[in-house]
């Protein structure tokens, strides 16, 4: 689905990226995960086309995100980010129609689609009217995660989704977000700086530093057979976590 | 997004409307066959309502610009064909008009006037000249008789008249030519001159000799014992072209030359300046008793409906230059938002606009677009650019960049970002914007009077003439409650636009 060739990405000369080269097969989850500043949030953006390249080559289902490609590839991927990016002019309903909306669909294929989205994610059909700023945290990742899946796109990225939320509400969450990434069988790429959270979500694990991907695998492949001292050292950081899930 | 929409609409509505409204008025309305100007001070309009009246008394349907402005904008329109008749004065001709040309001017004054398509009808009959006036106690006090005289008390406070300081033949040539020293020399509008000396915070001002305040005032004209001040004997000016146009207008202005002289024209003055009567009263009378005519029956307009007549020309002078201003700045606004570099340009560009003080701003418009609410709304319009222009750059370029990405994320082109998303949240910001550019301009709109575009600056105007307060206040109090309303309108609007909660409001309007 996602094909990352030789990417490098620096800002202002100051590189975040360096050479990635990355396979993420359809219907598969990963989680990029990393310290911050690892690179793992460029990467998450590079793949949406929000960041071009410095040099390398990224693709999606086979072709290169070019300009001119961007606009047809972004209505196929899903994209939510940490504070939900939501529009706080609109209401939980117009944030989540806005895409269908300007593509033209019918009145009664949005509603059908916004009840579908309401079901998987759990979201009370009252607060469909709300505006974000009268909705919780939680809610309003509801309504962006809703807004990513609207146009039933064959790929959804999550960057730190859950960062901003308190620790009961992100638990909460993490179970109902897998249970839709499992119901759906989208490609999902996650990105977190919390271990569990990429093991208790992600099929395979990409670990980062320094702009460079320092293994890649399931976390009992990264467990035993550490490609290097850092990665033991980073498990090590959330060993307790780890154990549990593991 | 919708609220926005509406707001946008009703905004683009309301200004072709304004547009659609000036043109039907400046279509349909009748061109007057004669318009008969007179300057701004309170002789220039008796005579200006005589001129009138008598063009009246012949079938003529004539149109007086009251009070239209000084002497240069005046003359300026007459030779622009605004204007067809007014009553000049020939020292000012040469010593203002056509000052800087001496020689040839002393020689051929009708010959310079004919070269602009300007005749010189004739002269009515008096002089109204300059003369230096001094409270008569402090001048007796002094023992001040002639201007001479004045060299002796350099502490003298001398108020001038604007158009004195500004003039050839006003003050710098008058110190010059008796060497006076005073340095506490100011110019101030006429009529305030005049309180400034009864009132005693000025011992000496320009006055003219058919002043009405001479008397009322009690001062001494001093007498010009070098002989400097030249003769302003008044004259009837028209448009050479009148002759061919409209002959019984022309016919019927000429009877009151040589038949007014001094003392009439001074109680004239004084019935309006000092018993309150309206100009065009006073001239009627003129008319009757001094020329025997019969004018029809003198229209003086109630307060109410000059009250209104002022309101309408005032709202269609805000709301027309501010409606295309905002058809203007806000996609201006945009375009700054979008390309930094010569975004700074384009509002340090409005910004200049700005910075033009307003009276001047006027004047430059005049030699271009005539007398009339033309200038004004242009005026109007540069004044409200920058207000616009930079809250909408603020607003577009103050919004959060994770909002702008979630936007490009969801695989929304420029244009709807820019339709759905920017400019929604911008809107109050944007709002604010037009709220101040519309405040500013009800203010500003009062001095569109000067130019001759009428509004609530008219009275004002005419009121510092007649040192009239109730009519001053028939402007300036109109003027306060619009600018008011007009900010109490748009914070209303603005808490409908406000982020948050409250967009439920905004939701409601769909």
């Amino acid at each position: 689905m996602f094909e990352l060739k030789a990417v490098s990405k620096s800002f202002a000369g100051t590189p975040a990226l360096s050479g990635v080269d990355l396979t993420l097969s359809a219907g598969t989850t990963t989680a990029l995960i990393g310290p911050s500043g690892c690179g793992k949030s460029t990467l998450l953006r590079l793949l949406i086309g929000l960041l071009q390249p410095s040099s390398g080559e990224v693709r999606f289902d086979g072709q290169p995100l070019t300009p001119r490609s961007l606009a047809a590839a972004r209505q196929r991927i899903g994209y939510v980010i940490q504070d939900g990016g939501l529009f706080p002019h609109l209401s939980a309903r117009d944030n989540v129609a806005l895409m269908a909306r300007h593509l033209g669909w019918p009145v009664e294929r949005i509603d059908a689609r916004l009840e579908t989205l309401r079901a998987l994610t759990h979201f009370p059909a009252s607060g469909l009217d709300r505006y974000p700023a009268e909705l919780s945290g939680g809610q309003n990742q509801r309504v962006a995660l809703m807004r990513a899946l609207m146009l039933d796109p064959e790929a959804l990225l999550l960057d730190e989704p859950l960062g901003a939320l308190d620790p009961m509400i992100r638990h909460e969450l993490q179970v109902e977000l897998a249970e839709i990434f499992a119901r759906l069988g989208k490609t999902v790429v996650l990105v977190t700086h919390d271990l569990a959270e990429a093991a208790f979500l992600g099929q395979t694990l990409v670990l980062m530093r320094a702009g460079r991907i320092v293994q890649q695998g399931s976390v009992e492949a990264l467990q035993r057979y550490p490609a290097e001292a850092f990665v033991e050292h980073f498990l090590r950081a959330q060993r307790g976590l780890v154990g549990a899930w593991g | 997004m919708s609220a926005v929409r509406h707001l946008s609409a009703l905004i683009v509505a309301t200004a072709l409307l304004l547009a659609v409204l000036a043109g039907g008025c400046s279509g349909s309305r009748e061109a007057p066959r004669v318009v008969i100007a007179s300057k701004s001070f309170t002789e220039s309009v008796i005579l200006g309502e005589l001129l009138a009246q008598l063009a009246a008394t012949e079938g003529v349907a004539p149109r007086h610009r009251a009070g239209l402005g000084g002497t240069q904008l005046v003359f300026n329109a007459l030779v622009a064909g605004d204007v067809d008749a007014y009553v000049e004065y020939t020292g000012t001709l040469r010593y203002q008009v056509f000052a800087g040309l001496d020689e040839a001017v002393e020689a051929d004054l009708a010959g310079l006037l004919a070269a602009r398509g300007i005749g010189i009808a004739g002269e009515l009959g008096f002089g109204n000249h300059y003369a230096l006036g001094m409270p008569e106690a402090r001048a007796e006090a002094l023992g001040i008789r002639r201007i001479s005289d004045l060299v002796d008390h350099p502490a003298l406070v001398f108020r001038f008249s604007n158009e004195f300081m500004g003039r050839a033949d006003g003050w710098t040539a008058l110190r010059e030519r008796y060497a006076l020293p005073q340095t506490d020399v100011r110019g101030v509008e006429h009529d305030i001159a005049y309180r400034a000396v009864a009132s005693g915070l000025a011992d000496l001002t320009d006055v003219y000799t058919t002043d009405a305040e001479i008397a009322h005032y009690r001062l001494r004209a001093l007498d010009d014992d070098r002989g400097h001040f030249p003769r302003y004997d008044a004259v009837l000016l028209y448009r050479l072209e009148l002759a061919e146009r409209a002959p019984a207008a022309l016919t019927a202005l000429r009877q009151v030359l040589g038949r007014l002289d001094e003392t009439q024209m001074t109680a004239m003055n004084a019935a309006v300046k000092l018993e309150g009567r309206a100009e065009a009263e006073v001239a009627a009378a003129f008319l009757r008793e001094g020329l025997g005519l019969s004018p029809g029956p003198v229209h003086v307009e109630g307060r109410t409906s000059r009250v209104l007549a002022r309101t309408a020309e005032h709202l269609f002078l805000v709301g027309v230059s501010l409606g295309v201003a905002v058809l203007v700045a806000v996609p201006l606004g945009i375009f700054a938002a979008r390309r930094p570099r010569l975004g700074q340009a384009v509002l340090g560009v409005v910004g200049v606009g700005q910075t033009i003080p307003a009276l001047a701003l006027l004047v430059i418009m005049v030699p271009v677009f005539g007398i009339g609410p033309m200038p004004a709304l242009v005026a109007l319009f540069v004044y409200s650019l920058l207000p616009i222009v930079r809250n909408t750059h603020a607003g577009l370029t103050g919004i959060q960049s994770s909002l702008l990405e979630s936007a490009d994320a969801l695989g929304l082109p420029r244009s709807a970002r820019l339709w759905r998303i920017e400019l929604p949240l911008a809107a109050p910001t944007v709002l604010a914007g037009i709220k101040t550019a519309a405040v500013i301009n009800v203010g500003g709109a009062t001095l569109g009077a000067l130019v001759g575009a009428g509004g609530y600056g008219q009275p004002i105007l005419t009121g510092i003439r007649l040192d009239d307060t109730a009519l001053i206040l028939e402007g300036a109090i109109p003027a306060a409650l619009l600018a008011l309303l007009v900010q109490g309108l748009f914070e209303r609007g603005e808490r409908a636009l406000l982020p948050g909660p409250r967009f439920r409001r905004a939701a409601r309007l769909r």
